[in-house]
């Protein structure tokens, strides 16, 4: 498994308009987990507006205070704006497309 | 209430011979140190558990301070509830200088955030986010202190309370491991100790403390309700919330080690003086003057304060009936003018209306001023008006905490003591007659139409002194003691209550 999806200072020609940010501790089988499904999701929603940054937080623990991270894996929507936290390994499929706005809580 | 008295001693005394097997980590409170023989348990949680404004905040942060300024251990505050800014500013008033200890790395804050409504949860997670910032946190200052207040916010803030309780008991676990030593404060709960029950995980040490008010006064309590593998004070203690931060009072912190210093003081009354030893009170011991009302206490004190002023000495008068103008008044009467000390700024009266607050308020206040005027002699006048604000333990916690103080400070103190109707010697005299080198005792006669008045020392700790009792006047010119012994044959009343009264006090 790859834990860099365009990550960091690779110039886009256009911004994306999702920009999601995954938080995991290692590689743990959680947070493989969460980062299959959320490809899969953002693959199938939001193909070519998205990127995903990975932040493995026992190599950058410093990082974990700004964004609040508590419970793992934390996805965390940071564009579009408002932030939008989601917590789990992202299985619950449409629980995720709830929590990015992309689809009406029912 | 000796009893409370005597059994708070003797558990002291077992506590202080027991060999101290734990490692402790001091919390540099006072008396808490003294309740757990040493202090928290070394590397282990202690969970800390009261309601809203009980001081459990304040209690874990003082803990963390001490232990980075006084005893080499760093800490980190973990935050659930406020924010850094907000814990910066509670404590400030105390001297807590967190963004200097912060700086000097002393002590790291992380302010954990959780906001449910913000939060969707999916699928299986861990709370590994909270270890990671922990880890970091401890590491960042090398901290030996943890505290975290309070954790059970998480419960508002996560849907899953299985794998809160999980996760808590493996953080627990991790603290343990760690080897830090940690405070995990806990909101009372409803026939719990804490609301989510994390008794059930933290099993080392638990204390407990109590806020309670009763017409509309006050009173904080401290109790060690488990401390496994040390003993420690099972009693309610009362404590105190201050200026200075928190403090514990056991009565034993009575520390005996009070210099005892040689030279006296005259009590302001010649003949009284001459009833001890000739030389009047020990400067800075603690004298008690009882009687009924009406009996002189009031005037006794005041010449004490006249004689002390005469010397040069500050003097300051707590008053808990009469207003300063009536006292003056009143002594102007029989020939005490104290008006002129108090316009030469020697003698400085604080009258406060017992019921205007609290015991631990009474006690702060009274430091305070005293701190701030730092006088030489001190009268508290009179005492037993303390009794309507508190129970007799509290008021003896209290005023064994205030007469400790006064004999650290080398104050002389005469505490004057209301005897409700004729019998001399009441449970509130007795109950604090143990902390009182000296005890005065008035009483009155009106029998066969003529009122007199009569004195003894009952008691007078390191002086030979009188045993009889004089007779004495109030007049114009003061409070005037029968010369010699001739009047001690016939005590007023004609020795019908009185020597009865004196053999029942010889045990004393």
């Amino acid at each position: 498994m790859q834990l860099s999806e365009n990550t960091g200072a690779a110039p886009s020609p256009e911004p994306k308009a999702y920009r999601l940010r995954l938080y995991v501790a290692g590689k743990t089988p959680k947070s493989i987990l969460a980062f299959t499904n959320l490809k899969q999701i953002c693959e199938e929603h939001l193909q070519g507006r998205y990127e995903i940054e990975i932040i493995d937080l026992l190599e950058n623990p410093q990082l974990a205070q700004g964004d609040q991270i508590l419970a793992l894996p934390t996805l965390v929507r940071r564009l579009p704006e408002p932030i939008k936290k989601i917590i789990g390994d992202l299985s619950n499929k449409e629980r995720v497309l709830v929590g990015l706005d992309l689809q009406e809580r029912r | 209430m000796d009893d409370v008295m005597q059994q708070q001693e003797t558990e002291l005394a077992l506590l202080s011979n027991h060999a101290h097997a734990l490692p402790k980590s001091r919390t540099g409170i006072r008396g808490l140190d003294e309740i757990t023989l040493g202090g928290l348990p070394q590397g282990r949680p202690t969970l800390v558990c009261g309601g809203p404004g009980s001081g459990k905040t304040l209690l874990g942060l003082t803990f963390l301070v001490n232990g980075a300024l006084h005893f080499g251990e760093p800490g980190v505050l973990m935050t659930f509830e406020e924010n850094a800014e907000e814990v910066t500013s509670d404590v400030a008033s105390l001297g807590f200088d967190l963004p200097d200890l912060i700086a000097a790395h002393k002590l790291a804050v992380d302010y954990v955030r959780v906001e449910r409504s913000e939060i969707e949860e999916t699928g299986e997670y861990d709370l590994e986010g909270l270890f990671v910032r922990l880890d970091y946190a401890i590491r960042l200052v090398g901290a030996k202190r943890v505290v975290l207040d309070t954790i059970e916010s998480l419960f508002a803030g996560l849907k899953d309370d299985g794998v809160l309780r999980a996760e808590l008991r493996r953080l627990f676990r991790w603290l343990k491991d760690r080897g830090v030593t940690t405070v995990i404060t806990g909101e009372r709960g409803e026939g719990l100790l804490t609301k989510q029950g994390l008794e059930e995980y933290v099993s080392d040490a638990v204390i407990l403390l109590d806020h309670r008010v009763h017409d509309q006064v006050s009173t904080r309590r401290l109790r060690v309700v488990k401390y496994r593998g040390s003993y420690h004070g099972t009693n309610e203690y009362p404590f105190l919330i201050d200026e200075a931060g928190i403090s514990v009072l056991p009565v034993s912190s009575m520390a005996l080690a009070h210099d005892a210093p040689l030279d006296r003081i005259s009590a302001g009354i010649p003949h009284l003086d001459g009833m001890l030893g000739g030389k009047g009170f020990y400067r800075g011991s603690t004298v008690l003057v009882s009687g009924a009302a009406g009996t002189g206490k009031t005037s006794l004190a005041a010449h004490f304060l006249d004689a002390s002023c005469r010397r040069g000495e500050r003097c300051l008068c707590f008053l808990f009936e009469e207003s300063p103008q009536q006292l003056l008044r009143n002594m102007r009467s029989i020939g005490v003018d104290l008006e002129p000390w108090v316009t030469a700024g020697l003698l400085q009266f604080h009258a406060d209306r017992p019921s205007r607050y609290g015991l631990e308020t009474h006690l702060s206040t009274m430091h305070q001023v005293v701190a701030d005027f730092k006088p030489a002699v001190t009268v508290l006048d009179p005492v037993t008006n303390l009794m309507t604000v508190g129970t007799f333990a509290d008021v003896q916690a209290m005023l064994t905490r205030m007469i400790d103080h006064l004999k650290t400070e080398n104050i002389t103190a005469v505490l004057t003591s209301l005897t409700p109707g004729q019998t001399e010697v009441e449970r509130t005299e007795t109950s604090i007659s143990s902390l009182m080198d000296t005890w005065i005792v008035l009483a009155n006669d009106d029998l066969g139409g003529h009122h007199r008045r009569g004195l003894y020392v009952l008691k007078s700790r390191g002086m030979a002194h009188s045993n009889e009792l004089r007779e004495f006047v109030l007049t114009d010119h003061g409070l005037d003691i029968a010369a010699n012994g001739g009047s001690s044959r016939t005590p007023p009343g004609n020795g019908r209550a009185t020597p009865e009264g004196r053999d029942r006090h010889a045990a004393l």
